[in-house]
């Protein structure tokens, strides 16, 4: 079956200017994301990961080359237009989880919602926190939370709006072991339940062989697209 | 409306989880202060024009030499002020044989306005107030014509074609006149007589007067509708023009309330700046969150500026009704110095309140806020990308446009706007100069201290930025509120050294040359203060410049009446030191027999006068020209002689003149009974009421200058509150890492002590420099001579040492409580 793409790098590059001289973090990367598919982008620090991430996702602009989200190309659309596109398509989960600490649990995962304007905001919210086994903790603010809870929180944040493409940047990173491997866990579950991409940011080759594809990169170059289980043998 | 809702919801849970507390306190103190100053301000200040107003006998006057118009009558019934009317001319007062020259005052019902008459059965003894007037028929003499004519209750006076009988004796009126033009002595009769006492006569000398009351806005009507009317021979008067002592004690206390509440605003601005700063770097997370979760950056501008206003409207709701139960208690604890019948707050204060709140947060948070919506989406991936930095002209613009418009709404005067503005901003530049200055020195001297005082230190100098803000901000604070508490100081030991206790209370004229030593000697022989004595002249001005007075137009609203009127003229080689000369030289005794002369500034004013101006004077059918040599500003409220027109001595020595002088003497009607009767030529002039009346006006000065001190107090305190909880979420990390890294609470509070401390200190020293210079200004701007204040500094350094340490040491008591863990993961 041919799945349609939902993601493409288009000879991606950044430059940002350095007391030394121009510093490429990004060097012309390409390549393409189909629909459900989950990808891994690894690398040591300072790989660029996390540039190319921020560009695919519509948070940083290339400095050459371009990014097709969800049939837009992101270079024609201006900031608010980004914002737009990522409201309807993208969800985020991040290392340090980003919880707003003036909300409570649900408040925090119905926010894309509201700002989304949508009116079923607190109903499909909490059916989410449900999902991710936090319907107890709805209203607990994210301080009176576990790290392993704020970051389900975040997951249910992420994707309570049905996105197309759900971002990760370590989503692991701040957690222990077991509860590293139960957030996975979720968001391998959400990811081949609604059918969602996902794209995430990792170290950690347990976590990057349960992808599908597994990118590596190192000096802002791609230098690998592999199967997920090869790339663990080949780590 | 989604932007709305959001706002709503956000505003909701902000509120609930405590986020907004510092910003929302701090706006909610500043309406509160405002409107309170404002209420108070409002209800205090009605009050003083009211027992002011009393000198008038009303709140306006109008005076004119004929009949006033019917359509004036009509025009105030109109605009629904109180009227009352007033017929006053000389005339000489028969009881039988016995006769005196007296001032008949026919007055029609509802007479006084402002004030109350009180009468007695005797002559000079303490009189009781009565809300009546004479009926048709009866007179009431004061205690000296009474005195004079041996007419007691009972007696018939003739007061011109018809008799009257005296039903009371007048003791005082509050329209006493404290200018003492009129001599003569008074009566009261009623209007309804004075047709058939015939006085009135084509060519006699009448003035008609018009008395007015009601609410201001009524009383400005009247006079726009006035002064749209043309030629009409009339001079409107209020309580400024006709009593100069509390013209000058209302004047300076509204001034001083403007000022009290202006540095309130201010103080309040600069907090709500802060919080408003505190409060865009706490949201920037957040934002960039939105941002990131899909909201444009039109959908965070709406959310933030619902969430501003809707937190403006509620604190300005909440500030103001605490303003208002504010002034309501205070007027309560005030009961016994304030009158009973003070009016009513208007509703004013509470909106005016809310739209400097608004202005003031437009001002100053609407920058900040603006800044909030650049904050890029990529902060949730990388800390360090924040919006990009506010140009400096986008900060100062409406900064500069809000403080403006309240230095100029607070004090209506241009030029006193530009020169506060001018002060304010070189104060601001000085303390951020000499701050920057003292951070940086600071750093060099942390070597020496223990561990905790050289981490405070160092704290100080590493966070370079936020420390100059801090020293400008309290510096700023406390040197308007070391500016203002000098000028209470000043102008409370001014007003109360303007009327010491033994402040003359009577005035004795018409002292012919031959009895003078005599008089002055039996004055003493009765335990008498006396003051000096001034020779009298009854003169009258011709010409200016070679110009007569009717070919010239003058400038003052008193200058025809300057011009036209006979004038009572002196000589003296002492200035005294009531007056003081602004302008030319005061005789030496070589000037002795030159033709100069010396004017009052009033005089001047009215007239439009200048140095070397030529006057010519025409005193007992005899023509003088002087040159105008001096021009002094007379302080009337001292009691004692005093005269528009001074000339040396030597010039006038020939015309024949009597004497004048005033004199505290121990109210007794004996001695007064004993000089009457000795020096029988001599008028006597009680004036103790009319001081009496003046204390009351300043006493009511005070204590509104006193209370609205205190809310400038506590919007200082917010700002305290502000500036020190500005840095409170750095240091809560810090804190933890210290903590980790095995710091004792006890070592962190006296590094969080030590960096306080000296912050205080550095902007005490800067304040007190600036509040004594500005001090000096504010005085001289209020004509108040100015006393250097060691205190100021000993309050201005230590104080600010131990008030900003120990509120800094608070508010980090409790990030030292909270566990490190909950900070640091």
């Amino acid at each position: 079956m041919t799945r349609d793409i939902v993601l493409e790098a288009r000879n991606l590059s950044k430059q940002v200017s350095s007391p030394e001289g121009p510093l490429t973090i990004v060097r012309n990367v390409s390549f393409t994301v189909t629909q459900g598919e989950s990808i891994a982008l690894v690398g040591p620090s300072g790989a660029g990961k996390s540039t190319l991430l921020a560009m695919l996702a519509g948070l940083e602009l290339p400095s050459s080359g371009d990014v097709v989200l969800a049939g837009q190309a992101l270079g024609a659309l201006d900031e608010d237009g980004r914002a737009r596109l990522r409201a309807e398509r993208v969800g985020f989960v991040f290392q340090s989880f980003h919880l707003l600490p003036s909300l409570t649990a649900l408040e925090n995962v119905m926010l894309p919602l509201e700002l989304a304007g949508r009116e079923d905001a607190r109903a499909a919210a909490t059916d989410m926190l449900g999902r991710v086994g936090l319907g107890a903790r709805a209203r607990h603010y994210p301080r009176q939370l576990s790290g392993g809870e704020q970051q389900r929180v975040a997951l249910a944040r992420a994707s309570v709006g049905h996105p197309t493409v759900l971002f990760a940047d370590e989503p692991t990173g701040n957690l222990d072991t077991a509860t590293g491997e139960r957030i996975a866990q979720l968001l391998f579950e959400l990811n081949r339940g609604s059918d969602t991409t996902l794209l995430l940011v990792t170290h950690e080759a347990a976590l990057a062989a349960r992808c599908d594809r597994v990118l590596s990169m190192d000096a802002g170059a791609l230098l690998r697209d592999v199967a997920g289980a090869a790339a663990h043998t080949h780590a | 409306m989604r932007s709305l809702i959001l706002a709503l919801r956000a505003l909701r849970r902000e509120w609930r989880s405590g986020e907004l507390a510092v910003l929302w306190l701090s706006l909610t103190i500043a309406v509160a202060a405002l409107s309170g100053v404002g209420f108070l301000v409002d209800r205090i200040g009605h009050a003083v024009e009211l027992q002011a107003s009393e000198v008038l006998a009303a709140d306006l006057r109008v005076e004119s030499d004929t009949p006033i118009a019917a359509d004036e009558q009509a025009e105030a019934t109109r605009l629904g002020l109180k009227s009352a009317h007033l017929t006053t001319m000389l005339s000489a007062i028969f009881n039988g044989d016995a006769n005196q020259l007296a001032n008949v005052r026919a007055v029609s019902a509802g007479y006084p306005l402002r004030g109350q008459l009180s009468v007695a059965d005797r002559p000079f003894v303490s009189g009781s107030i009565t809300a009546s007037i004479p009926a048709p028929g009866e007179i009431w003499p004061d205690s000296r014509l009474a005195a004079a004519l041996g007419a007691g209750i009972g007696s018939e006076l003739a007061v011109g074609a018809r008799s009257l009988r005296v039903t009371r004796i007048l003791i005082s009126r509050p329209d006493q006149s404290s200018t003492f033009v009129e001599f003569a002595s008074a009566l009261l009769i009623n209007d309804a007589d004075l047709a058939a006492t015939k006085l009135i006569q084509p060519g006699s000398r009448i003035r008609y007067v018009l008395l007015l009351a009601g609410e201001a806005a009524q009383l400005d009507s009247f006079r726009r509708w006035h002064q749209g009317q043309e030629a009409r021979h009339e001079r409107v008067e209020d309580v400024a023009d006709a009593s100069p002592q509390i013209g000058d004690a209302s004047k300076r206390a509204a001034r001083f309330l403007a000022l009290a509440s202006l540095v309130a605003v201010l103080l309040c601005a600069v907090a709500i700046a802060m919080s408003a700063r505190s409060y865009v770097r706490r949201h920037l997370d957040a934002v960039a969150l939105m941002k990131t979760l899909g909201a444009t950056r039109r959908l965070v501008l709406a959310v933030n500026l619902w969430q501003l206003l809707l937190l403006a409207a509620v604190a300005s709701v909440l500030g103001a009704a605490a303003g208002w139960l504010t002034q309501l208690w205070l007027v309560r604890v005030l009961q016994g110095l304030l009158r009973a019948d003070l009016p009513p707050a208007g509703p004013w204060p509470a909106v005016v309140g809310f739209i400097i709140a608004l202005a003031v947060l437009a001002g100053f948070a609407l920058p900040s806020l603006l800044q909030l919506t650049r904050v890029p989406a990529l902060r949730v991936l990388r800390r360090d990308a924040g919006p990009p930095a506010l140009s400096f002209l986008a900060a100062a613009i409406p900064v500069l446009l809000a403080i403006a418009g309240v230095v100029y709404g607070a004090l209506g005067q241009l030029s006193l706007s530009l020169w506060f503005l001018l002060g304010l901003a070189a104060a601001v530049v000085a303390l951020g100069v000499a701050g920057a200055a003292l951070v940086r020195s600071a750093a060099h001297v942390r070597g020496s201290a223990g561990v905790a005082w050289r981490y405070g230190i160092a704290n100080l100098a590493r966070r370079r930025t936020e420390s100059i803000t801090q020293i400008v901000a309290f510096g700023l604070g406390l040197m308007l509120l070391l500016a203002l508490a000098i000028l209470r100081d000043d102008l409370v030991t001014d007003w109360r050294a303007s009327l010491p206790l033994d402040v003359p209370n009577y005035f004795f004229v018409n002292i012919a040359s031959d009895v003078r030593a005599d008089f002055q000697h039996e004055l003493q022989s009765q335990g008498a203060q006396l003051t000096r004595m001034l020779p009298m002249i009854r003169g009258r001005l011709l010409t200016i410049n070679d110009r007569p007075l009717s070919e010239l137009h003058f400038p003052g609203v008193r200058g025809r009446g300057f011009a036209e009127r006979e004038q009572n003229l002196t000589w003296a080689s002492e200035l005294g030191d009531d007056n003081r000369i602004v302008e030319g030289h005061w005789w030496t005794a070589a000037d002795a027999g030159k033709p100069l002369v010396s004017l009052a500034v009033e005089y001047q004013d009215s007239l439009g006068l200048k140095l070397g101006d030529r006057l010519r004077f025409d005193v007992g059918g005899e023509n003088f020209d002087v040159t105008v040599a001096s021009f002094r500003k007379v302080k009337w409220d001292s009691f004692r002689p005093n005269f528009f027109v001074m000339f040396p001595p030597g010039l006038l020595d020939a015309s024949a003149g009597t004497y004048m002088t005033s004199a505290y003497l121990q109210p007794s009607s004996g001695a007064m009974a004993q000089l009457v009767h000795r020096f029988p030529g001599v008028s006597i002039f009680n004036v103790g009421d009319l001081l009496a009346q003046i204390r009351a006006v300043i006493d009511k000065a005070v204590s509104a200058v006193q209370t609205v001190f205190l809310f400038t107090l506590l919007a200082g305190l917010t700002l305290l509150l502000a500036a020190v909880q500005a840095s409170r979420e750095e240091r809560l990390y810090e804190t933890a890492i210290l903590r980790v890294l095995g710091a004792s609470r006890r070592m962190i509070l006296t590094s969080v002590l030590a960096e306080f401390a000296l912050l205080g200190a550095v902007a005490g020293v800067l304040a007190a420099t600036g509040a004594s210079l500005g001090g000096a200004w504010l005085a001289h701007a209020l004509d108040l001579k100015y006393r250097f204040n060691a205190g100021l500094w000993i309050a201005g350094v230590v104080g600010a040492m131990l008030v900003v340490g120990v509120a800094g040491w608070i508010s980090t008591r409790s990030v030292v409580r909270v566990a490190p863990r909950s900070v640091l993961y």
